[in-house]
């Protein structure tokens, strides 16, 4: 009864006074609905069954990243005149805490589906066939820096060592407690270095002394630095950014 | 009753249900890609500014990462089913064209002063028009250039129209700002002519007379 009261209240009103109330009416609730759908943007990605969804299209992603993935596309090169000076220090903690690595002792220690798992002090890497290349370091956050490393091409030192390269992932261990993992195919393209010089010069602490993996096909968190350890396997080694939610193949 | 007959014949029907639904489904999707991208811009800003956090999607870099890596199959995948469907069956040429830019130019004029007919929701004016093609025109070069930034090494060729790596961004930032502007036109449009709302979902409109 009292619906119909307003109806009728209503029918006596200009049908433009009538319009221009549902218009605000409208851009009420239009507002209210947006804002909450972004004020609760953090909450949503929290929900458990939103993060199964997200977390399950990440590992699609990560499929769609390996058959979109050629060993003979290669990253662009560049001049000397094009690297970035300075160039950008990152990683999870800050430059003052950087981890320093004794050279002296050093040895990069083999684990894994590896046919010699002998360790490798710093001599005995650098005295292997070296190459160089300037490539684009391409950064998660978004900005990106051109490099020169130089070291052996990864390929070159698996098949040396006899790593089972039919396995599916990579796993290294690093001086800082980063740890990351990429998938063979990967490890295997020529462009993939074990670098341990950046700009003709020993790598400095910062930017990974002893070693980085030099990936210029992945993101930059995926080329670890200050590496210790690696070793092959097939069971899913995941990461340190990779756990928190990071895509894992990040590949470029 | 007669009335009633009456007015059921002046229904008219103006927008095909793989248009409605792909409308919604996009601006789903377009809302969480332009969300999350705010928070991915704000990870590595260009610009001398960053998106205020509470507008943005996801929480974290990963997590805007996430969100936007996900909903861009739900755009791409749409998109495709909207393109294919409005160039095979017409309905680009039947609603878009033709367009002049005389007709534009007097179309925004007259809407910008308020004057713009809206008598009959079946035709597109030629703001209405452009406004349409520029959203379809920037949802491409933003897919283009995401794939550009997504994979400048397989898909070099793609980098290379924008310039590189660097551009692409850029670009992709700008083809953003562009589409969001005419979203939100778009909105204050249908605020302002709010019987535009219910044939989005209905598709059906009263004939005018």
């Amino acid at each position: 009864m009292k619906k119909r009261t307003m109806e009728t209240s209503l029918a006596d009103h200009s049908p433009k006074l009538i319009r221009s109330i549902e218009r605000r009416l409208f851009l009420r609730q239009g507002l209210s609905l947006g804002a909450l759908v972004l004020l609760s943007g953090c909450d949503i990605t929290d929900d458990e069954s939103v993060q199964t969804v997200l977390q399950g299209m990440s590992r699609w992603n990560d499929r769609a990243q390996g058959w979109l993935f050629s060993q003979s596309k290669l990253a662009p090169e560049f001049p000397e005149s094009a690297i970035t000076k300075p160039f950008p220090f990152n990683a999870f903690y800050s430059e003052d805490e950087v981890t320093l690595v004794d050279g002296k002792d050093y040895k990069l220690e083999l684990e894994g589906m590896i046919r010699e798992k002998k360790p490798w002090t710093l001599p005995e890497l650098y005295a292997l066939p070296q190459t160089s290349q300037i490539t684009r370091h391409i950064c998660v956050e978004g900005w990106s820096a051109i490099g020169k490393w130089s070291g052996v091409r990864f390929s070159d030192f698996l098949a040396r060592v006899g790593a089972d390269t039919s396995a599916k992932y990579i796993g290294f261990k690093c001086a800082d407690d980063y740890y990351t993992s990429i998938d063979m195919a990967t490890a295997l393209h020529p462009q993939t270095l074990l670098t341990f010089r950046f700009a003709d010069q020993i790598l400095p602490p910062k930017y990974g002394f002893p070693m980085k993996l030099r990936i210029p096909t992945k993101l930059g968190f995926k080329n670890p630095k200050h590496i210790m350890s690696m070793y092959v396997t097939n069971e899913y080694p995941g990461g340190y950014w990779e756990d928190q939610g990071y895509n894992w193949f990040s590949g470029s | 009753m007669e009335a009633g007959q009456q007015n059921r014949m002046d229904w008219v029907k103006i927008h095909p249900l793989v248009v409605r639904i792909t409308h919604w489904i996009n601006a789903f999707a377009i809302l969480i890609m332009v969300t999350s991208g705010w928070r991915i811009y704000n990870a590595s800003p260009f610009f001398p500014f960053r998106i205020p956090s509470d507008l943005t999607l996801g929480g974290w870099l990963a997590g805007a990462l996430q969100w936007h890596f996900a909903a861009l199959w739900l755009l791409v995948v749409n998109g495709i089913v909207y393109v294919s469907y409005g160039i095979v069956s017409g309905h680009f040429r039947r609603k878009l064209l033709p367009i002049t830019p005389r007709a534009i130019f007097r179309d925004v004029r007259e809407a910008l002063r308020g004057k713009l007919a809206h008598e009959d929701l079946s035709v597109y004016n030629a703001a209405q028009r452009a406004a349409y093609l520029a959203i379809i025109a920037c949802g491409i070069v933003l897919v283009l250039s995401g794939l550009a930034i997504w994979k400048p090494v397989q898909l070099q060729e793609i980098t290379a129209i924008f310039g590189g790596y660097e551009g692409a961004r850029i670009v992709h930032f700008l083809a953003m700002a562009l589409l969001v502007f005419i979203v939100l036109t778009h909105i204050v449009m249908v605020i302002l002519v709010p019987r535009t709302l219910p044939t989005m979902f209905t598709g059906r409109t009263r004939r005018a007379s």
